[in-house]
């Protein structure tokens, strides 16, 4: 005879004199089952039916095994040390036509979606699309971010991520995804860490490449549902595209300065990117952010308005931006909305297509071909390093940064003259042919347009600061800042 | 009646996970606090995986595992397990037979009448003594028992 315990479940103990475990000697699971209903004699009918057998919903562990599965059952020998547990299984139902099995939560994503779970609109059903749904989003920057986190947190079961950036000190201002302490890394793997820590019942996946038309459809075809968050125009013109070649729904939104877009492109059901800008507008006339600069907060009700869209298209609910296109301005506080058409002679998705694949989107938005008209066009050019060694050899050069007065006051070259793009026509003719003359702006972009005008009006010795201030603070002063 | 006092929290995450699963019966437990002799308080509900394989739209299993887990995930919220919650997909809100084969005493067992994806009915019951018959027990819901810190 060996001593052991065994523990009695919550409902029982009202019949064990409120005792959770009871001593008692036996040599097998049996006898030790035998001599607790002995001294609690009410334990009996709970326990056992009246056949004499353990009831079904009646569970004995010897440690860690049910007894059931042993193979001498209740005759199983007990020695030193030994406990045995009741353990309740718990069983019911009404008697109705057998049917298959639903998805279902579990108790965390209960908690976690409560929210949505109460509302009709998306429900349990939604829910469950929610973690169906497959997004990907282009971009991890001041679009990307709000709208990355809003998915994540509304349970989107898998989020696609496209950026081969790192983090800038430049970028936190309004790229909501990254930290400071993230400056440095690669933007996917914040955006991975940041995400997950939001829900980590997303799946990630991250996409470091650059898009182009060779990998664009491989990479967006595994998704159902594309965000734009790109900052250029050849992107925007690849990723409308590509969508409109896959059948999927393209989420928009576009930001400068104090003004963004927002709207749904979905072929199948309106118009596309195509249908609202035939052509890009011609190179250097729109400027990008990096150039215009943009409200922080701008990008963050943008991308927000992308999420909200994405999550109606998902769970199929309300009145998308498709065949809309809302305009907000921040500075004004307006919201405004075009409605858009579809083109039928649209080249991509009109009646007749003329585009039946992928083409070359910077040829097509004149992006390379400015860039070469810029090196090529007999524009003469100096190296911010040549720059540097004729000044500190006392040459005398006429230096004229054609920035805006705003620029100037974050940084300039002390020798310069500040005379914006818009008056440089105009104030140039004052200049002095016999001058050697050094046209800077921030990149190199619109000084060189201003040295060709220099160039045309007989100034032969005019010159442009190639990669403008930029490359000054890359190569000659690290401590004039960028931006 | 003896009154059984239910977080409406605990009644939206139940009623929400029984429709959720809708035509197929749901089932989950019932935590409540420690301190309360009488058990008839319940704080949260928590949602469990049917086990029944065959017959999910007329049968709920939870294996002696799940509520074993079930135990030790109360246990770390300062709860007890008090009972179990288990839809009825179109049938009355009442303990069928099969319900009072299986039931144990001291739980309560609250049923759910779920009408074409909708709960619309709530009942709570308690084996007696003599294992032969349930007994009724009123429903409040009761605002203090939301578990504390939670947002509204």
């Amino acid at each position: 005879m060996t001593r052991i315990r065994v523990f009695v479940p919550t409902p029982l103990r009202q019949y064990s004199d409120g005792l959770d475990f009871i001593e008692v000697d036996a040599r097998t699971v049996g006898e030790a089952l035998g001599k607790l209903t002995a001294r609690y004699e009410a334990l009996q009918r709970h326990l056992y039916a009246e056949n004499g057998n353990l009831r079904s919903f009646v569970n004995i562990y010897l440690n860690d095994d049910d007894i059931r599965y042993l193979e001498s059952g209740v005759a199983t020998g007990v020695k030193k040390g030994d406990e045995i547990r009741i353990v309740p299984s718990i069983a019911g139902g009404v008697s109705q036509a057998p049917g298959t099995m639903n998805m279902e939560f579990s108790p965390d994503e209960m908690r976690r979606y409560a929210r949505h779970l109460i509302m009709p609109e998306v429900g349990p059903a939604g829910q469950r699309k929610l973690r169906q749904a497959r997004v990907l989003l282009i971009g991890a920057g001041g679009l990307g971010s709000p709208a990355s986190l809003y998915l994540a947190a509304a349970g989107v079961g898998t989020l696609g991520l496209v950026d081969f950036d790192s983090v800038d000190y430049s970028n936190l201002q309004r790229q909501i995804l990254h930290g400071t302490s993230d400056v440095g890394r690669s933007k996917l793997e914040s955006a991975r860490d940041r995400l997950l820590d939001i829900n980590p019942d997303v799946k990630f996946e991250g996409h470091e490449l650059r898009l182009t038309s060779q990998n664009a459809l491989d990479v967006l075809d595994d998704y159902d549902i594309i965000v734009d968050g790109t900052d250029n125009f050849p992107t925007r013109y690849l990723v409308n595209d590509a969508c409109v070649l896959l059948g999927k729904p393209n989420v928009y939104g576009s930001i400068f300065r104090f003004e963004g877009q927002a709207s749904v492109f979905y072929a199948k059901d309106g118009p596309c990117y195509r249908c609202l800008y035939p052509e890009p507008p011609p190179p250097g006339l729109v400027p990008s952010c990096a150039e215009g600069g943009v409200l922080g907060v701008l990008p963050g009700i943008i991308g927000a308005l992308q999420a909200n869209e994405t999550i109606k298209l998902i769970i199929g609910q309300g009145e998308t931006l498709i065949g809309r296109l809302l305009l907000f301005d921040a500075l004004r506080l307006r919201f405004r909305e075009l409605k858009l058409r579809k083109d039928p002679a649209c080249p991509i998705c009109g009646d007749n297509p003329t585009l039946r694949g992928l083409i070359d989107y910077d040829a097509f938005c004149g992006v390379g071909q400015a860039d070469a008209q810029q090196s090529q066009q007999t524009v003469p050019v100096i190296t911010a390093t040549q720059l540097k060694a004729r000044l500190d050899a006392g040459e005398r050069l006429r230096i004229i940064d054609v920035r805006e007065p705003h620029e100037w006051n974050i940084c300039n070259l002390p020798m310069a003259e500040l005379v914006p793009l818009a008056k440089f026509p105009s104030q140039m003719t004052s200049f002095d042919q016999d001058d050697d003359i050094v046209v800077i702006c921030r990149s190199g972009r619109r000084s060189a347009h201003a040295v060709r005008l220099l160039q045309e009006a007989g100034f032969r010795k005019s010159y442009n600061l190639t990669g403008g201030l930029l490359a000054w603070s890359d190569e000659v002063d690290p401590a004039m800042p960028k931006y | 009646m003896r009154e059984l006092q239910i977080s409406p929290s605990a009644l939206l995450v139940l009623r929400h996970h029984v429709e959720s699963l809708y035509p197929d019966e749901a089932c989950g437990g019932l935590l409540g606090s420690k301190d309360s002799p009488e058990n008839l308080t319940v704080n949260e509900s928590a949602p469990l995986a049917n086990a029944e394989l065959a017959e999910r739209r007329r049968r709920y299993l939870l294996e002696p595992e799940d509520v074993l887990q079930l135990e030790r995930h109360a246990a770390a919220a300062g709860l007890r397990v008090v009972g179990f919650y288990h839809s009825h997909p179109d049938a009355a809100a009442r303990p069928s037979a099969f319900d009072l084969e299986q039931a144990w005493p001291w739980y309560v067992y609250l049923i759910i009448k779920v009408d074409q994806g909708r709960a619309d009915e709530l009942s709570a019951w308690r084996l007696a003594d003599d294992r032969g018959s349930f007994e009724s027990l009123a429903i409040g819901s009761d605002e203090s028992l939301e578990p504390e810190g939670r947002a509204r």
